[in-house]
């Protein structure tokens, strides 16, 4: 395996709350690893680690070779190559559809405008919504604006997304339409690292699924395994109350 | 009433003419200047680091925390007169009050600034913006609006306020009340005259601001 992340010996905690203890792991490049475990598990903290939206106490998280905890590392540089999906879209609600896209390219990578406005167009045109680029985000449906959020992330060219419970806060019915243009995102290749709830994505995408539970990783497997034989008791308890 | 004498008014009012234009200045100046000095504390106030965010509350606490007369009084006979060299009530009406200001809007800052949900600053910063890029494209945008009715509240409470530098004889409106009621020692002339101008100016304001909310 080819490591595009490296995470060692991570521990978090928000005073004497121990959110994340000794997690260690590696992540291919090209890989799609889907996190799932109880909430409070530590999931989505471990996910937000991994572009310093939290800062560990202890250990360390290396992307494409740089370490995040070193002083050295530009965080903003680290980043732009990190996009991230969130559960409640967090897209920004004073500006249209389309410049919710174009913004950081240009302002991060100093695109010029022409070329963000056509690499916008053009993922907007992938995610299904090229109608609707000059809509504000309020007139937007959850399965829409979650929809934009990933073509604004995808816009920086990033070599790795992670998703924060990307279908969490969507009605059922729209579920799926965010669901498909993650699969496609998987089939081309993106590294992706997925904190959801949706075993069925899990089991049909993911390559590898890691369950937490109490702040600590208790098993990594593939899909397979994990889901038809799991190894530890929690992973049963869990997944009998999930499936 | 019946004597209720409109020649004072009719005298007296080019004078509260020229003194309602100088309460307009003075305020209008102490608002601007304020809400300048404002940014910067309200930024200080909410920075990590302790040495730039402990002065910046001693000046809010300060300024909050004590009468607005007495900070008048330390501006123009302490620090107006020592850094002119004379006394110049005009000049240190509007800084008082813009030192005044700064504080109140200060506040309005920290608090537009932190009314924005913390999600547009995740997704900014997972972006990769920097600090600056956050706050100049995403923070700002949105607080300043939510924060526009607080800055026409501060201005409204300091066209009132600033009546007070009268009594170091800027020639503003109130002023010129005082000066024709001592003149004539009369009380209901100058002062309801005053009043009415007053409340025009407090009230032509709340309709804009009402107006300009609606607008957004």
């Amino acid at each position: 395996m080819d490591p595009i992340i490296q995470v060692k010996d991570l521990s978090k905690s928000f005073g004497s709350n121990v959110v994340l203890s000794d997690i260690n792991m590696e992540i291919g490049r090209n890989e799609v690893v889907v996190v799932i475990g109880p909430s409070g598990s530590g999931k989505s903290t471990f996910l937000r680690c991994l572009n310093l939206l939290e800062t560990p106490q202890a250990g360390d998280i290396t992307i494409e070779g740089r370490s995040l905890m070193d002083k050295g590392t530009k965080i903003e540089e680290v980043r732009a190559e990190v996009g991230m999906v969130f559960q409640q879209f967090n897209l920004f609600p004073h500006l249209k559809v389309i410049d919710n896209i174009m913004l950081s390219p240009m302002k991060v990578k100093k695109w010029t405008a022409e070329a963000a406005r056509k690499k916008a167009m053009e993922l907007l045109g992938k995610v299904g919504l090229a109608d609707k680029a000059n809509a504000y985000p309020t007139s937007l449906s959850g399965g829409q604006a979650q929809r934009v959020a990933i073509a604004r992330a995808l816009a920086m060219e990033p070599k790795i997304m992670l998703f924060d419970e990307p279908t969490s806060a969507l009605d059922p019915e729209m579920i799926g339409e965010v669901l498909g243009v993650m699969k496609d995102l998987a089939r081309e290749g993106m590294t992706m690292v997925v904190v959801t709830h949706e075993m069925g994505f899990a089991r049909e995408v993911g390559n590898r699924i890691v369950f937490m539970e109490q702040g600590r990783i208790l098993e990594i497997s593939p899909p397979s395994e994990l889901f038809d034989q799991p190894k530890h008791e929690r992973t049963k308890a869990f997944l009998s109350k999930v499936l | 009433m019946a004597d209720f004498r409109f020649d004072i008014i009719g005298e007296y009012f080019p004078l509260f003419m020229r003194g309602t234009l100088y309460t307009i200045g003075i305020s209008l100046s102490g608002i601007i200047l304020g809400s300048i000095l404002g940014l910067a504390i309200g930024f200080g106030n909410l920075s990590k680091k302790w040495y730039l965010r402990l002065p910046m509350q001693g000046y809010i606490h300060f300024f909050r925390g004590t009468p607005l007369l007495l900070q008048i009084f330390i501006v123009h006979y302490g620090v107006v007169s020592n850094i002119l060299g004379r006394t110049d009530a005009v000049v240190a009406a509007i800084v008082a009050l813009a030192l005044n200001a700064a504080a109140y809007t200060a506040e309005i800052y920290r608090a537009g600034i932190q009314s924005i949900d913390r999600g547009q600053s995740e997704a900014a910063k997972s972006l990769g913006m920097s600090h600056w890029q956050m706050m100049r494209y995403i923070i700002l945008p949105q607080a300043i609006k939510r924060m526009i009715p607080a800055f026409g509240n501060e201005f409204i409470v300091l066209i009132k306020d600033s009546s007070l530098v009268a009594v170091i004889a800027a020639p503003e409106l109130m002023y010129w009340a005082k000066g024709a009621s001592s003149q004539y020692a009369r009380v209901w002339e100058p002062y309801l005259t005053a009043a009415l101008i007053y409340l025009t100016l407090t009230y032509s304001l709340n309709k804009l601001l009402i107006y300009l909310e609606r607008k957004m």
